[in-house]
């Protein structure tokens, strides 16, 4: 199959990237470059600096050294865009993230939460955002919903709802950062089937998981990280069946036990 | 105890006790108003990352908090006007150090509102591209202004009473009608639990509507 060179540039990349806090440095020079439709999956022990890593990639973390590009222009430290390059505001604005504990905003009721970014960041209208909120509340399941508050639902529909907010800004890139940690594992599903449903789509997206069987199953490429640098990455199968660092070999046997 | 209750002579001095009621309502609500801006500006020095500018903050609030009312009362109304080298009129005195004074109580009150929302919510608005004056405007001040409600209408409450010192230095409120009627009268039984009446009469329903605000909060988080 040859693909248009268009397609297979990159959306986002990461640089050389390094994060230290004081004295110690929690990413130690990775690189990562996303093509769209691919599904890239985090994996690794805690305190890897998965979660640092996919903070950087929509600079919710300042990387201390290396640079970020979207849509192969540099991303610089300050909010609006400035010549060639690309300011923190636009790229989060084509950069969504999902995050652990769903921090929607509670006082706010769910149709409000998924028509905030259209309305006050894309200034959209108020009936085209709640128009686009309802149809992505309907693609996650949650459309009579729509007037309840955050408080009323269950942490699996809170991070639906949560997935339907950061798709309202109809992102090129979706960031999920442990999306099902803090969830009770019966609802666990109900999240990882509403994300592969997005990547069935050819959503762009970059997860931070601990949920292996999902990773396996929904990601084009596998990056197991340890003590701040990729230590491995391939296929799920190379990865996560055929495991080659002793460490990654450690770590996928305890998930198999 | 044999006291013979008699507050007709005191009653005759309504109109007194009902002015000295409107000066009061006048001072709390002035000061509250005046207060509030004031607070909101120090709470946003004290937040804005400046250094000096938070310094500055810093040491206005701790000179206001660490003094009693009563003594900023008398500075500004006898030792200030010899340090401008002119003369202050006790009403202005009066509003002005009431409004300072319940200022740095509320600048606290604010920050400690907007400091308790989780970091959570500063990091859901900058994802979806909010500016961070859009993030306070939009999702952090409407949560934490409902937070700090109860608070706000306590110390608010409080500024009500401490209105009572402005008649320290002759500004006619209802503690200084009430010692006025008391002079007049030889009754201070009387005036001066009429007084105290007025005063409950005044503060008990915001003391209980702070109570329900409390609890409906708690129900609604």
């Amino acid at each position: 199959m040859t693909l248009n060179p268009e397609m297979n540039a990159p959306v986002i990349e990461a640089i050389s990237l390094r994060k230290s806090y004081g004295t110690h440095e929690v990413l130690k020079g990775l690189d990562l470059s996303l093509a769209r439709g691919e599904v890239v999956a985090l994996i690794g022990p805690s305190g890897s600096g998965k979660s640092t890593f996919i903070r950087c990639l929509n600079m919710m973390e300042t990387p201390t050294q290396g640079t970020i590009r979207f849509r192969e222009k540099s991303v610089s430290r300050r909010f609006a865009d400035k010549g060639e390059e690309i300011g923190i505001g636009t790229l989060r604005r084509h950069v969504g993230m999902v995050f652990q504990h769903f921090n929607l905003f509670p006082h706010k009721t769910v149709l409000q939460n998924v028509t905030e970014g259209p309305i006050i960041v894309c200034r959209r209208t108020r009936k085209e955002a709640e128009e686009l909120a309802m149809d992505l509340l309907s693609q996650v399941g949650l459309a009579e919903k729509h007037s309840a508050y955050p408080n009323h639902l269950s942490g699996g529909q809170k991070q639906r709802v949560a997935i339907a907010r950061a798709l309202a800004m109809e992102p090129e890139v979706l960031l999920l950062d442990e999306v099902t940690s803090a969830l009770d594992p019966e609802l666990v599903g109900e999240v990882l089937s509403v994300i592969r449903g997005l990547a069935d789509k050819g959503m762009t997206m970059a997860i931070v998981t601990h949920e292996m069987a999902f990773a396996a199953d929904v990601a084009t490429r596998i990056l197991f990280l340890d003590q701040g640098v990729i230590a491995e990455t391939g296929s799920a199968e190379d990865v996560i069946l055929n495991p080659k660092n002793p460490r990654l070999q450690g770590f996928v046997a305890r998930f198999n036990g | 105890m044999n006291y013979n209750w008699d507050f007709h002579a005191v009653l005759q001095s309504w109109d007194l006790f009902l002015w000295g009621l409107w000066i009061t309502i006048i001072y709390t609500f002035g000061s509250i108003l005046f207060g509030v801006v004031i607070g909101f500006l120090t709470c946003a020095a004290r937040l804005s990352g400046l250094w000096g500018v938070n310094a500055i903050a810093r040491v206005y609030q701790e000179m206001f908090r660490c003094t009693p009312l009563l003594v900023q009362l008398l500075w500004f109304y006898y030792a200030f006007p010899l340090l401008i080298g002119g003369s202050i009129d006790n009403r202005v005195a009066a509003l002005l150090t009431l409004s300072l004074y319940v200022g740095a109580f509320y600048a606290e009150i604010f920050r400690g509102g907007i400091v308790s929302i989780d970091k959570g919510q500063h990091e859901a608005a900058a994802a979806i591209g909010m500016s961070s004056w859009q993030s306070m405007y939009r999702i952090i001040l409407p949560q934490a202004m409902k937070r700090v409600l109860p608070s706000f209408i306590n110390q608010s409450v409080i500024q009500f009473k401490n209105t009572s010192l402005v008649s320290v230095i002759s500004v006619a409120d209802l503690a200084y009608m009430a010692a006025v009627v008391n002079g007049q009268t030889y009754r201070p039984l009387e005036s001066y639990t009429l007084m105290a009446g007025l005063y409950i009469a005044m503060l008990l329903p915001l003391t209980q509507a702070a109570d329900w605000i409390e609890r409906r909060l708690k129900v609604s988080d």
